[in-house]
């Protein structure tokens, strides 16, 4: 997919994925071999009729095409650019073996993009209430789905958001050159018109328990809170000025908008010489934004190697391009302050991959050298974990690892009537399969609450 | 949207302001605070529950004029609205029936300190207050306190009302006359460092309530962290109020004055500017 000029692009927050025209889309979709039985679908987290919406724009019925997504995923703008296709429905085309996969990522995007440039009348039908309600607690991927799929089927929903926008993590976590914020608007716009009502500033946990919910009369609660509690490496130095947490870093950029401080009262520091450590698409994120905040120099600093990267391919060769130095095999162990408290420099393990252990999982190992990193700031990008907050509040709910809810395939907790899908059920993973725990867990709660009548 | 019911200022640079919000104040206990956004363009900034009236559904916030957000603040009238109001965030006070308490608040610390009173008194504790500031003008609430507490001292630096001297000065006299159970502190970082000294070296418990800068305040980004018994901790989760001989002053104190610059650079833009009264026009 074309993308903007890397030297204009540093400076700005705008899209930088382009997307495909029409002429590039129809062509990419003539390449699809329209398999009997498509592989694609398979790798789809919500089984999207991919050979079907592809057929649409192959036929220039891009109209079809969107309304086949649709049928499957609530927010396709956002799956078309953030999913990782490449391990997903791409990375089982059949095409892939030899050459290049369909891009079936580009395609999902051309078609949203082309709903909304066309305003394609997509006033969903509303539904039959069956005045049976749900309450879905976090407005992120995982509850905006499970409530888009519970207000058609005739549920008054009722989402509570603990910030003052809503979207979770695709509000304050994926920055706005990846993510543009009209089309988070225009995907939450789609669900609320489907008659689900979203309540933000409201601190489930806090304002009232999920036992007070089903008292009040809520046929059942879906908890889709994510994992939004920062991981640390417990090195010395991690609560010296300028270090942040990702978590922080990003929310203070894209919910607050602290770039444009001081027309936005959040401020943000801009560091010269940037460490993100970690290498999944949060430290991508947390990377590029720091060269638009004016880095001159930004390092990812990663104890693997480039095999193991977890993030997006396209994310880690756009901050290559973008100026990004990524160093591998180094892991730091302590981050030095100066006089004041400050960062001045990042101590760091050269490591080394061992031969692969019986699970044939390769680890690093320290090398037994190690070397200074000068850098003014820190961004820690090492992944998130449960958060409590609410957890905590929930009398006898069955949790698992370092607090994340113990569900089934459905997404049934120990709890008669509580629900719970995404990264808070899983621990910290992709956009895509939390919308897929919450479609999952909607077909459940419906099951359940037709079951209780 | 939140409107101001009440508003009224109740010592130099110190507002009080009722809001109508009924589902915080139907739930806030003692020790919780909210994070409130005035409009879209605003930080997001902890204040403390100062009071709540179930009834009424309001809440009740103290504040003082220190940066751009709170001046800001202090600009709305009654009637005005508020955008955004998060809560009731953080653990309620753990209270009990614990014998002798004695709160120490240093400055607009009384508005932490005043629902914790209510609630030990509920418990039927004998409570000692201890209000300190610079000067007479900046004591907050003395006389709410006054009529609750079992005993009142006041202190002020230049002895313009009270005793002169520090709320440390007035502790050190309780402490050394009578059985003290637990002393709960909330004021500047160096007010509750020095009180946590006192204590330690008296062997009493003591608690102090942490204003760590906050963002989004339910445990998600990690900006309010602070350093307890060596472990870090978030204050909007795990705290704010934390065992005040395991706290590591040095390093909030540090932390809180990390965006000095930018908080100058926002406040001073801001009163060189219409000072909000063009915004929407």
């Amino acid at each position: 997919m074309r993308a903007r000029n890397a030297e204009k692009r540093k400076k700005d927050f705008k899209e930088v994925a382009l997307g495909l025209t029409e002429k590039e889309a129809v062509r990419e979709a003539k390449r699809c071999l329209q398999c009997k039985k498509p592989m694609c679908v398979t790798g789809c987290p919500v089984e999207i009729d991919i050979p079907a919406f592809i057929s649409a724009i192959r036929e220039k019925d891009f109209k079809r095409g969107i309304e086949v997504i649709r049928r499957y995923n609530m927010l396709p703008a956002v799956c078309g650019r953030v999913c990782p296709q490449e391990n997903q429905c791409q990375g089982k085309c059949v095409l892939g073996k030899k050459n290049a996969p369909v891009a079936i990522g580009a395609l999902e995007r051309f078609a949203a993009d082309f709903e909304a440039k066309k305003g394609v009348p997509k006033k969903p039908e509303k539904p039959k209430l069956n005045r049976r309600s749900v309450a879905v607690i976090g407005s992120g991927p995982a509850g905006l789905t499970a409530a888009a799929v519970l207000a058609k089927t005739g549920y008054k929903v009722t989402v509570f958001e603990a910030l003052h926008e809503a979207g979770g993590v695709l509000t304050y976590g994926i920055p706005e050159f990846r993510l543009p914020r009209k089309i988070i608007e225009r995907e939450i716009d789609f669900v609320t018109s489907l008659g689900v009502e979203i309540k933000l500033n409201w601190v489930v946990g806090k304002i009232q328990t999920i036992d007070d919910l089903l008292k009040e009369g809520y046929d059942a609660v879906f908890i889709g809170v994510g994992a939004g509690s920062p991981r640390f490496m417990e090195i010395p130095g991690e609560n010296l000025n300028n270090v942040y947490f990702a978590s922080e870093y990003l929310t203070r950029v894209n919910l607050m908008k602290a770039g444009s401080f001081p027309k936005y009262d959040t401020p943000v520091k801009r560091g010269k010489r940037v460490a993100v450590v970690g290498a999944g698409n949060v430290a991508m994120d947390a990377a590029r934004t720091a060269v638009r905040l004016g880095a001159e120099k930004v390092y990812i600093v990663y104890r693997r190697t480039s095999a193991e990267m977890p993030a997006r391919l396209e994310e880690v060769e756009h901050a290559k391009e973008e100026g990004v130095e990524i160093l591998f095999l180094s892991s730091p162990k302590e981050i030095i302050g100066d006089k004041h408290g400050h960062v001045s420099a990042v101590r760091c393990d050269a490591m080394r991959m061992c031969e692969p252990d019986e699970s044939g999982r390769r680890r690093p190992e320290c090398s037994g050298n190690e070397f200074i990193l000068e850098v003014d700031q820190v961004i820690m990008a090492i992944g998130q974990t449960a958060n409590p907050l609410l957890t905590r509040s929930v009398k006898k709910l069955r949790l698992w690892g370092a607090g994340y809810i113990e569900v089934d395939e459905e997404g049934a907790t120990n709890i008669p009537g509580i629900f719970a899908g995404g990264d808070i059920a899983t621990g910290a993973a992709t956009v895509i399969s939390a919308m897929g725990a919450g479609k999952r867990a909607a077909r459940a709660i419906d099951s359940y609450i037709k079951n209780k009548k | 949207m939140f409107r101001i019911i009440k508003k009224e200022s109740v010592a130099m640079h110190v507002e009080e302001m009722v809001i109508h919000a009924p589902h915080i104040a139907g739930s806030a206990q003692a020790g919780n605070f909210i994070i409130l956004r005035i409009h879209d363009t605003g930080e997001r900034i902890p204040l403390t529950i100062a009071d709540s009236d179930c009834d009424a559904g309001t809440i009740t916030i103290l504040f003082q004029k220190a940066g751009k957000t709170t001046e800001e603040l202090a600009s709305l009238k009654e009637g005005d609205s508020i955008r955004d109001i998060a809560g009731p965030l953080g653990h309620p006070t753990p209270l009990k029936r614990c014998g002798r308490a004695v709160l120490v608040g240093g400055g607009i610390g009384s508005a932490t300190l005043f629902p914790i009173l209510k609630a030990l008194k509920k418990k039927r504790n004998r409570v000692t207050v201890i209000l300190g500031a610079r000067t007479s003008d900046l004591l907050v609430w003395e006389h709410k306190f006054g009529e609750i507490a079992d005993k009142m001292w006041l202190v002020t630096d230049d002895g313009t009302s009270g005793k002169k001297g520090f709320v440390t000065d007035a502790l050190n006299e309780v402490v050394e006359n009578e059985k003290v159970d637990i002393v709960i502190a909330v004021g500047p970082i160096r007010m509750m460092q020095a009180v946590a000294e006192l204590t330690r070296f008296h062997d009493i418990p003591a608690i102090v309530s942490l204003n760590p800068i906050m963002v989004e305040g339910t445990g998600m980004c990690g900006a309010c962290r602070v350093s307890v018994g060596g472990k870090t901790k978030f204050a909007c989760v795990d705290g704010p109020e934390f065992d005040a001989h395991e706290v590591d002053f040095e390093e909030i104190a540090r932390r809180l004055a990390f965006y000095k610059r930018e908080e100058m650079e926002s406040l001073h833009k801001y009163r060189t500017s219409c000072k909000g009264r063009c915004r929407g026009k």
